[in-house]
């Protein structure tokens, strides 16, 4: 067996295309996630444009019926799968490593398998268009509509298929970030000592290893009742129809948390900055989050309140579900506290992390109103839930991953967002945002029905139709002003420095671009918001902080090399289950092509394991490929930019020095929010530059 | 544990640590042992939810064959005791690589492998014979259900049968000792794991559901059944 890794030499170039392709670098596939969803969200932004159209006029016939339940199911599933999933992977992938101070994810290979793994997943599921048989029964695919009488085509095999491959992803990427968080965090940082975002991404990480394979579980009971002939959903079988959403919506509603605590956990990291305020309540954000986690397994059945469980289902679950928004109202409480007497910067990013707040403050009221079951049995497939789960994955979840794009792109690339650009994005999707989405609250109540391909004049829902309509070309425009505002920082905006918002976490000590080992040196942390604290006590012993952990030769770093074999095993899984799609009809052999799949898998594992993840050192020109550049000039010897604080961040200000440990406090705090120590005696005050 | 965590690095998945250093972790165990128990625990949810399906239809076939016709409780017996004695051989492997016993590694791990083909051989038998006798997985809910959870749980055994035998030709080679006895103990940790599903298994749809008959009532009558899956959760 160890023959095989012997054929295929290990990858070697460092830059190019193939570095790309072979490259186990967290940041790396940080950013090969983060631009393949990208361009997910814009796949999904012209089906929701197509929706949008289609509804503009009543009695409108630009797009069949058939079309239209086309796109608002892959509108949905994209959506949901491959945009706000893989863009949250994108920060775990990126923010991680770099926020506990590790050199890499605990499993760098396991990594570059997700990402390939998530791709071939996206293509597979959006290969549905090229044969016309795209899936058409929504994104949660009720039974028994899903069944092969009522969806002949392909279509739900495409999206059950593509959802195991997804699945598959998602798994292997939250089982490593599971691993990384609890065993690869740098010396000193305690659990309570772990920044907000580190915290949200284990819960969501938790959340995702126990609640796929329910939804796994469902798919494969789908794919058989199609393909093989059981009846797990089929009323004629004596199967239950109702079995599938209870599959379903027990992996769903975690689900809806697994899209919204990253958000949750990047905005919990820009208000503090921004603010000039360690966050209000750790401990307290830290125990909703969890609970949320927890809780949120208890509350699935109000997605099935018009089932008919009967009164006692239906009220234990009002019940849970009128609980669980306590925590999710201990976090909002706890962010304006943050704001409360802080300093505010209001750049693009800050703005973005207040729209989550204000947006998300809006789906979350719609969302208690769903919990109250004779309320929800009114609103019940309108346009009232297509409202709230908009308010709730539109306005919170995608604004606060905006939120996290400006904040942490000076990281990535070492250059700054523009900022003018960057707000005029911002008003223009807050807007475009409300436009959209809030004159659907009133067409929901009005009774409009969601799915419906187009509806009569006499029904009134005329005018805000039109106004929704008109809001998504304010979002579309909004959209447009991203990708100019990408390019033209790439190329025109000055260094950002290190640390341009004068951040807490570990990753604003090192250079940006990072170089590809991270931390030259892992840090020790001393206490939460840790380079605050190394900032002030610098800064107050007169000599502050202006230059990165100085770089070093990264051939005196041994990191993970390059490999092929996690690209091998993702394109054997995804003939794995592609191949399930083509059937012979042959009584014994029905689908050869998974056992293909399924031998490169094989291959594709053994060559894995037999190969070390690092390269053995054997002289000194090996070391150009065991090192992949983030950027081709961060190579050795590389002088740290000098730190450029922005246009409009200097924020020239009066601060207070906790004597006990040294942190920066508002001149109104009595105590010291980091050790607890009552500051009878604080330190005199320090006019600094912000 | 020391002894385990050092010096594996030929088996793959390694920290980007130097090689020939010991592995630190803020936890002190090992990322790997760590990775297969947050993969076993999601594991836990998948056989979870095989079984709630299969609880669910209890008793729901609209016709048979029924699991009173076909089920066969002492012929499981015999293979569910071969494989818990499977778990006996591979302690006695895992406790062969700590001693360093090389000829005592290569003998249990295929010990072990032999138990679970000899369980998987059982269990091709069975579907065979029920298949011969008219229960085929599109029959009846108790076809679908059965099929599926037993087949997958066969597909677990089989997987670990080839990571088994993956492990004796490293063993073979030599390779295989106290050092690496982490490689050993993590397919271990799966095979037991296996084999406590099995028992929860066996116990649900042999003992308990083994004599089922038809559906009591019809169900039609019953208007919701999945409270029962509700009573589960």
């Amino acid at each position: 067996m160890a023959t095989i890794t012997d054929v295929i030499p290990r990858p070697a170039s460092q830059s190019g295309l193939w570095s790309w392709i072979t490259t186990v670098d967290h940041k790396r596939i940080g950013v090969l996630y983060g631009t393949t969803a990208f361009i997910f969200l814009l796949l999904g932004g012209i089906e929701a444009g197509i929706i949008r159209l289609q509804l503009a006029v009543p009695d409108n016939t630009m797009i069949d019926p058939d079309t239209f339940n086309q796109m608002f199911t892959m509108h949905g599933t994209t959506m949901i799968f491959l945009v706000v999933m893989p863009l949250s992977a994108s920060f775990f992938n990126f923010v991680i490593p770099l926020a506990i101070g590790a050199r890499d994810v605990a499993f760098p290979r396991l990594n570059a398998f997700s990402y390939w793994v998530f791709l071939f997943g996206g293509l597979l599921l959006n290969a549905s268009f090229l044969t016309n048989q795209a899936p058409d029964a929504g994104w949660f695919s009720y039974a028994n509509l899903t069944e092969k009488p009522f969806s002949p085509n392909q279509g739900l095999d495409y999206w059950a298929l593509g959802l195991q491959v997804l699945g598959v992803s998602s798994l292997a990427a939250a089982f490593n970030f599971i691993v990384t968080i609890v065993n690869m965090r740098a010396p000193g940082m305690s659990l309570m000592r772990m920044p907000l975002f580190v915290w949200m991404t284990l819960v969501t990480s938790i959340l995702l290893v126990l609640a796929f394979p329910v939804i796994t579980v469902g798919l494969i009971e789908l794919t058989f009742d199609r393909n093989f002939g059981t009846n797990f959903f089929v009323p004629e079988g004596g199967g239950d129809p109702i079995l599938w959403q209870h599959l379903f919506w027990v992996f769903g509603h975690p689900e809806v948390y697994i899209l919204i605590l990253p958000a949750m956990g990047i905005v919990s990291e820009i208000l503090p900055t921004f603010s000039r305020k360690p966050l209000f309540g750790y401990p307290v954000v830290v125990f909703s989050g969890i609970v949320i986690g927890i809780m949120g397994w208890a509350v699935w059945s109000h997605h099935m309140f018009t089932v008919g469980l009967g009164p006692v289902a239906v009220s234990v679950f009002t019940i849970t579900t009128m609980l669980i928004a306590v925590p999710t109202g201990v976090k909002i409480f706890n962010w304006i506290g943050t704001l409360w007497g802080g300093q505010i910067t209001l750049n693009t990013a800050m703005l973005f992390a207040l729209g989550f707040v204000a947006l998300f403050i809006v789906g979350g009221l719609s969302g208690v109103s769903h919990a109250v079951a004779p309320s929800d049995n009114q609103q019940q497939d309108t346009y009232y839930i297509v409202a709230h789960i908009h308010y709730v994955l539109f306005g919170g979840a995608l604004f606060g991953i905006f939120a996290g794009i400006f904040y942490w792109f000076p990281k990535l690339t070492g250059k700054l967002l523009h900022d003018g650009l960057g707000k005029l994005h911002f008003w223009l999707y807050f807007i475009g945002m409300n436009i959209t989405f809030f004159p659907m609250h009133y067409l929901g109540l009005n009774g409009m029905p969601r799915r419906i391909y187009t509806y009569a004049s006499e029904f009134g829902w005329d005018g805000l139709n039109m106004l929704a309509s008109l809001g998504y070309l304010v979002l579309f425009a909004g959209t447009l002003v991203f990708m100019l505002n990408l390019l033209i920082s790439l190329r025109k905006q000055p260094d950002a420095g290190h640390d341009p918002w004068d951040a807490p976490g570990l990753e604003w000590s090192i250079a940006s671009p990072p170089p590809v080992y991270n931390f030259a040196k892992i840090p020790e942390v001393e206490g939460l918001d840790h380079y605050w604290i190394v900032k002030r006590r610098a800064a107050a012993e007169g000599a502050p902080i202006t230059e990165p952990e100085a770089a070093v030769d990264p051939s005196t770093i041994h990191m993970p090399s390059p490999s092929y074999w996690p690209l091998i095993t993702a394109i054997g899984v995804l003939i794995l289950a592609g191949g399930m799609l083509y059937d012979t009809g042959w009584d014994y052999i029905r689908f050869p092509i998974p056992f293909i799949g399924g031998i490169i898998c094989f291959i594709g594992i053994i060559g894995w394991s037999n190969e070390p993840a690092a390269e053995e050192h054997h002289g000194g020109d090996d070391h150009a490929g065991e090192h992949p550049m983030v950027h081709g000039d961060a190579g050795p010897g590389v002088v740290a930019a000098v730190a450029v604080r922005p246009a409009g961040m200097a924020t020239p200000s009066v601060r207070m020095i906790c004597s006990n440990c040294g942190n920066q406090l508002s001149a109104s705090f009595r105590f010291c929010p980091y050790c607890g120590g009552a500051v009878e005696n604080p330190a005199e005050p320090q006019h600094e530059e912000g | 544990m020391a002894h385990q965590t050092a010096h594996h690095t030929e088996a793959g998945h390694h920290a980007p640590v130097a090689e020939h250093v010991e592995e630190h972790t803020t936890t002190g165990i090992n990322h790997r042992k760590l990775l297969m128990w947050v993969f076993l625990s999601s594991d836990c949810l998948f056989f979870g939810s095989l079984i709630a399906t299969y609880m669910v239809y209890r008793g729901q076939s609209l016709v048979g064959p029924y699991p009173v016709d076909i089920i066969d409780v002492p012929i499981t017996t015999i293979s569910t005791f071969v494989l818990l004695c499977s778990s006996f051989a591979m302690v006695r492997a895992l406790a062969a690589t700590n001693e360093d016993r090389q000829g005592a590694i290569i003998f249990w791990l295929l010990t072990t492998a032999f138990l679970g083909a000899i369980f998987i051989g059982f269990q091709v038998y069975e579907f065979n014979l029920f298949r011969a006798e008219g229960l085929r997985i599109d029959t009846n809910l108790f076809g679908s259900t059965f099929f599926t959870l037993t087949g997958f749980h066969g597909a677990h055994v089989t997987l670990g049968i080839v990571w088994l035998l993956g492990l004796a030709w490293i063993a073979k080679k030599g390779r295989l000792g106290p050092k690496t006895a982490l490689d050993v103990e993590l397919a271990g940790l799966y095979w037991h794991f296996v084999d406590i599903v099995w028992i929860v298994i066996f116990t649900l749809i042999y003992l308990i559901g083994g004599f089922d008959t038809g559906p009591a009532v019809d169900p039609s009558l019953v208007p919701h059944s999945i409270t029962g899956f509700l009573g589960l959760i």
